[in-house]
């Protein structure tokens, strides 16, 4: 079975972000950008899966700028079999990126469509399921364990209740949460290994359809930050504080 | 406008949450409230009776009973023609159904919103709360889903909606409910309770955790973690507070042993009042606090209890 994963670059989730003074955005220049940490967990289990026999080929796609290719080359160095880049500058938003990996699915015809529940930069939660109902496949979101077989899947899903399994029958949609696995740190020899798999690049007008943003963004600000607060010395202040200043207890 | 918010619900009770969403919804124009589940005509009622509800669209029908996304976001479909705006709570289940809905209909969906500047404008945190950012839809139907702790809950009672009944539509089979392991508690949702007394990986392991027991006891709160505590096993993953986690802005957060990793702040700098224990005078959590004890946790927690308890 084929697994088609989707990653992002983003930026780096350590990194503190800088908001450009005139609201027009965040200040990605010079900072250092890494694979979404929910996408690299979907990579670690497919490659996971390779590894038990349960998948045949792993195929990762980035839909991004030419540096999306550094993405690409580190799930190819944590066991990835081949890479596919969708160029482009612009910032696509969900519904655009998911109907290119819908196109791609339907090209590849994967067993499974695996990516990471959000991208730590739009937080928009929005791909995986966006993609599954194009494909009119099922879903199951915020994976924090999966059981593959060779005709369906058993999802364990994060809910805010606590924990829900569901049965898909492949093909399906799988977006990974951050329990399903920690994933591993590339060795020297598969980063160099890596540089010599193969690496497709389509330009996004190979695809025959609209994928232009449909939101304006207006302002991008930072938020108010919090008023500084105080140290106190004791248990005894804390509570009187509560009581008679916060007026919370 | 005219908006169909899809309400939460376990089948028994409407989810207070929605109400938030009726809130929200409210500032667009008239908000219906879709009720779809399985003998859930309680849930009906409920919604029936929240203030500011027009219509309770009612679908009753077995296969609806867990809520799947791929079955409620064909129903909602099929209902789209009157509707300006569909919008739904982002809790997992709200984010999990709607994204769905919005492919469907071919919508790009505006996440965890937090403010309605105007009827096409929408704030939204980004970049886990470090940033806030507007944007416009220039679409005539539009998928919303609400950061339910930036708007106020409309009353439960007091309303008088029609209740009409909808019926499910036959759609593929896409996905079969297995089980569900719900972690049994008589402390109030996270999402909604006054006051959450909230752990981290300072506290060591699983027995220790059950420290923060005896203080959110006293203070009628809910219990929350970090995700390093998660992870580490002291507290199950619908504790986890922040980015991937819950959101939730309490009057009174209390964080223990939390060192206050921006993906945790994303989940919880909104509280009111916030009370950071830690022994590390450096940890971020002080940045965000109101008020802070560089104290030794186990030393704090009982004596806190205590003094409350008096």
């Amino acid at each position: 079975m084929k697994i088609l994963v989707a990653v992002k670059r983003v930026v780096d989730y350590n990194v503190k972000i800088r908001i450009r003074a005139d609201g027009s955005g965040v200040d990605t220049a010079g900072v250092k950008m890494s694979m979404n940490p929910f996408d690299e967990i979907a990579v670690e289990q497919a490659v996971r899966f390779k590894e038990a026999g349960l998948a045949s080929e792993i195929v990762i796609v980035s839909i991004g700028p030419v540096k999306a290719q550094d993405t690409l080359r580190t799930a190819l160095a944590m066991g990835a079999d081949r890479g596919l880049h969708v160029e482009t500058d612009v910032d696509l938003e969900p519904l655009g990126v998911a109907k290119i990996l819908a196109e791609l699915a339907r090209r590849e015809t994967p067993g499974l469509v695996f990516l990471g529940k959000q991208a730590i930069d739009d937080d928009a939660n929005q791909t995986g399921q966006m993609v599954a109902a194009l494909l009119g496949w099922g879903q199951g979101m915020f994976a924090s364990k999966l059981e593959l077989s060779d005709e369906s899947v058993e999802v364990e899903c994060e809910i805010d209740g606590g924990l829900q399994t569901l049965k898909l029958p492949l093909p399906c949609v799988v977006s990974a949460d951050l329990r399903l696995n920690e994933p591993r740190y590339a060795t020297l020899p598969n980063i160099m290994k890596a540089k010599s798999k193969p690496l497709e690049t389509l330009a996004l007008s190979a695809f025959d359809f609209d994928v232009s943003p449909r939101l304006e963004i207006l302002t991008t600000v930072e938020p108010t930050p919090r008023a500084c607060g105080k140290i106190l010395a004791s248990v005894e202040d804390l509570v009187e504080k509560l009581k008679t200043e916060a007026k919370v207890i | 406008m005219r908006t169909l918010i899809l309400a939460e619900h376990d089948n028994g009770a409407l989810n207070d949450l929605t109400l938030n969403a009726v809130t929200c919804a409210g500032l667009l124009g008239t908000v219906d409230i879709l009720v779809a589940g399985s003998d859930c005509k309680a849930v009906a009622t409920d919604a029936a009776c929240a203030m500011g509800v027009q219509t309770v669209l009612w679908a009753d029908d077995a296969r609806l009973v867990h809520g799947l996304a791929e079955d409620l976001a064909a129903l909602l479909v099929s209902l789209s023609q009157d509707y300006d705006v569909f919008l739904a709570v982002a809790s997992s289940f709200g984010k999990n159904a709607m994204p769905r809905v919005a492919a469907l209909l071919d919508i790009q969906q505006i996440s965890d919103i937090c403010e309605v500047v105007d009827a096409n404008t929408f704030k939204r945190p980004i970049y886990a709360g470090n940033a806030l950012q507007t944007v416009r839809s220039g679409e005539t139907k539009k998928v919303i889903t609400v950061r339910a702790s930036a708007f106020a809950p409309t009353s439960p009672s007091g309303g008088s909606a029609t209740v009409k009944t909808v019926s499910m539509i036959d759609t593929p089979k896409l996905s079969t409910f297995v089980s569900a392991h719900l972690t049994a508690s008589d402390r109030p949702d996270l999402r909604s309770a006054p006051v959450i007394v909230s752990g981290g990986r300072g506290l060591g392991s699983l027995e220790n955790f059950a420290l923060l027991e005896r203080l959110a006891d006293v203070l009628g709160a809910g219990i929350g973690a970090s995700r390093a505590a998660v992870d580490a096993g002291f507290a199950p993953n619908d504790y986890q507070i922040g980015q991937s986690g819950k959101v939730v802005a309490p009057d009174l957060y209390i964080a223990v042993g939390i060192s206050g990793a921006i993906q945790h702040l994303a989940g919880m700098k909104d509280s009111r009042i916030i009370v950071a224990i830690n022994t590390d005078p450096d940890a971020p959590i002080f940045k965000v606090a109101d008020y802070g004890l560089v104290a030794d946790l186990f030393d704090v927690l009982p004596k806190l209890a205590e003094v409350l308890e008096q």
